[in-house]
């Protein structure tokens, strides 16, 4: 398995949350969708770490630690924004600008 | 040979998968089909030998996260879980967008000439605990601050705001 091979595999993946990023209306589906891009950096990381040497699989600790707090902090969002308006589209978030 | 062909049948699962995460009409599908491309992950980081991060990422990827976007589509979901229709017009900006980035990167990726790759030192957790609480050692600090502080921050804003407190006490 070369590097290269997994590098691309990690780029497509992240393309496909890219696409889910910006088409996506619904809070939870968005943060469905940025968990797709950042598992995919973290295969781009593992893949250097494993196939080159270097930090990356002390990196990937890190980078969980904050995508767990972007979740929590994410859900604690669509929670607000469902308690405020009864649904989580996040077009009803706009006020936030006002 | 065979790991290639492996390699190879991973990366089809995880894309097709990831491509229902993105396009699945129904959320708790889409959160199930996010379980499977994160399982396929830790499978690929076992399979590029690093065990240890195929356990973390089962044990907190697939026991946490995906246990809390369940929940959120649960509390929030008052029409079953189904999501409205994207327009084409949006969709069709989501594909320029998402091919435009793959061309890019995928391009840069092929013309770089990656030195054949050296045989990586057998990484050990001994090793990865080491260098996290020497060589990371601030780092670390930060995460741990972090995660604190998105705690607290989470607890304050999903709280209920209840109305003020009686001055006896806080007895409903």
């Amino acid at each position: 398995m070369r590097l290269p091979d997994v590098l691309l595999l990690a780029t497509l993946l992240f393309s496909i949350g890219l696409y889910g990023v910006v088409t996506r209306r619904h809070a939870v589906a968005l943060l469905l969708s940025i968990e797709v891009m950042a598992n995919a950096a973290n295969v781009a990381f593992v893949a250097f770490a494993t196939l080159r040497g270097g930090p990356g699989e002390a990196v990937v600790l890190f980078s969980l630690v904050v995508i767990v707090s972007e979740v929590a902090v994410g859900l604690a969002l669509v929670m607000l924004l469902y308690r405020r308006h009864g649904d989580t589209v996040l077009d009803l978030a706009r006020e936030a600008k006002h | 040979m065979m790991s290639r062909l492996g390699f190879g049948l991973l990366a089809l699962a995880m894309v097709v998968a990831a491509l229902f995460v993105v396009k699945s009409r129904n959320l708790v599908r889409a959160v199930l089909w996010l379980a499977v491309v994160l399982l396929l992950t830790a499978a690929l980081y076992a399979i590029l030998g690093a065990p240890f991060l195929a356990g973390v990422q089962v044990l907190t990827y697939v026991g946490g996260v995906v246990t809390l976007m369940i929940l959120g589509v649960m509390v929030t979901g008052r029409h079953q879980g189904a999501v409205a229709e994207v327009d084409s017009a949006d969709r069709i900006r989501g594909l320029l967008v998402a091919l435009g980035f793959f061309a890019l990167v995928g391009g840069a990726i092929l013309r770089t000439d990656f030195p054949p790759t050296l045989p990586p030192p057998p990484p050990t957790t001994a090793e990865l605990a080491r260098s996290l609480l020497t060589e990371y050692l601030l780092a670390f600090e930060v995460a741990s601050l972090l995660l604190l502080a998105a705690v607290v921050g989470a607890v304050v804003m999903a709280r209920r705001r209840d109305p003020a407190p009686t001055p006896e006490g806080l007895r409903p």
